[in-house]
């Protein structure tokens, strides 16, 4: 068990560059992923807290 | 006159459709490239034959074409939505475009990347001017320059407008990575890019290529409507709905 996962890991002697290239894939799509959640989250609490200061200027 | 499709040409329709189809696009996603990382890792054999025998990191296969081809079909998307939006002037293909670019220079990023990790261990170099390098690099130029161009001009109308022109010139690019091979016959050189068909591919590499491929392609299509939605709001803000959706998010 111990020596197959470790045999996966190595890659037959090529884990620097197969996990590299596996890892910055991966790395890349995942903060592309959290930037836009976070991004699309930002620009809606942005324009309720215009939309609230607008009610807030008509009231008065 | 109103055709079927222009419905959705609308922001406003536009918005809540993709709300109800991201999330659908990022199970696909995820599925396929799960798929896809179990088909390569574990059903491949692990050396591939041929004239130019290569060791375990082939396996490198499976993002870098994904990712050369999604560069090339996303450039090739982002310029038919520039042109339609120079053609019919319609403000949501410009965002469409807009959208694509970002995902688009990652994947263009991502080939290099990969493709350079690769070259190490069986060209004996990360990087060589071989007409394909070279043209993926332009490729990833351009789509930067058009970022760029898009983003130094304040007026969001003219920034698409010259934005899209640049990226219609930089079609060019597209046949020429898809047609350059410096290598016609195996063996003479051993080139990484020799002329090739998907029928000589093993079946079982083939499957974890394409599979990986269509991930990338769900996982692109996710980002580009989610960053789409964003522009939505931005560019829209002072409309009657993007306010009505300001004081209930759920509903979108």
């Amino acid at each position: 068990m111990m020596t197959k996962m470790l045999e996966f890991i190595s890659q037959g002697g090529y884990a620097g560059y197969v996990w590299s290239a596996y890892g910055m894939t991966m790395t890349l799509l995942f903060i592309e992923t959290v930037g836009l959640r976070r991004g699309n989250r930002a620009i809606l609490a942005r324009l309720q807290r215009l939309l609230r200061l607008c009610n807030a200027g008509d009231k008065q | 006159m109103t055709k079927p499709w222009s419905r959705f040409a609308a922001p406003a329709s536009f918005y809540p459709l993709t709300g109800r189809l991201i999330p659908v696009f990022w199970v696909l996603a995820a599925a396929f490239i799960l798929i896809a990382l179990y088909w390569g890792f574990f059903e491949t054999p692990d050396q591939l034959g041929g004239s130019n025998a290569q060791k375990g990191y082939y396996r490198i296969i499976f993002i870098h074409v994904g990712a050369a081809w999604m560069s090339m079909w996303l450039y090739a998307m982002l310029v038919a939505w520039a042109a339609v939006g120079l053609v019919f002037k319609t403000r949501l293909s410009f965002m469409m475009a807009n959208a694509i670019a970002p995902t688009g220079a990652i994947f263009t990023f991502l080939a290099l990347w990969t493709g350079a990790i690769w070259g190490r261990p069986s060209w004996g170099t990360y990087w060589d001017w071989d007409p394909r390098l070279t043209s993926e690099l332009i490729l990833f130029f351009l789509y930067i320059g058009y970022i760029a161009l898009h983003s130094a001009i304040d007026d969001n109308r003219r920034a698409d407008r010259a934005a899209s022109l640049l990226a219609i010139v930089g079609l060019v690019m597209v046949p020429v990575i898809f047609w350059s091979i410096n290598c016609p016959d195996p063996n003479q050189c051993a080139a990484l890019h020799q002329r090739s068909g998907l029928r000589k591919v093993d079946g079982n590499i083939l499957f974890a290529m394409l599979t990986m491929t269509l991930g990338f392609w769900m996982y692109s299509f996710a980002t580009t409507l989610m960053r789409v939605r964003s522009m939505i709001l931005t560019r829209e803000a002072e409309t009657a709905w993007v306010q009505d959706l300001v004081r209930a998010p759920e509903r979108g």
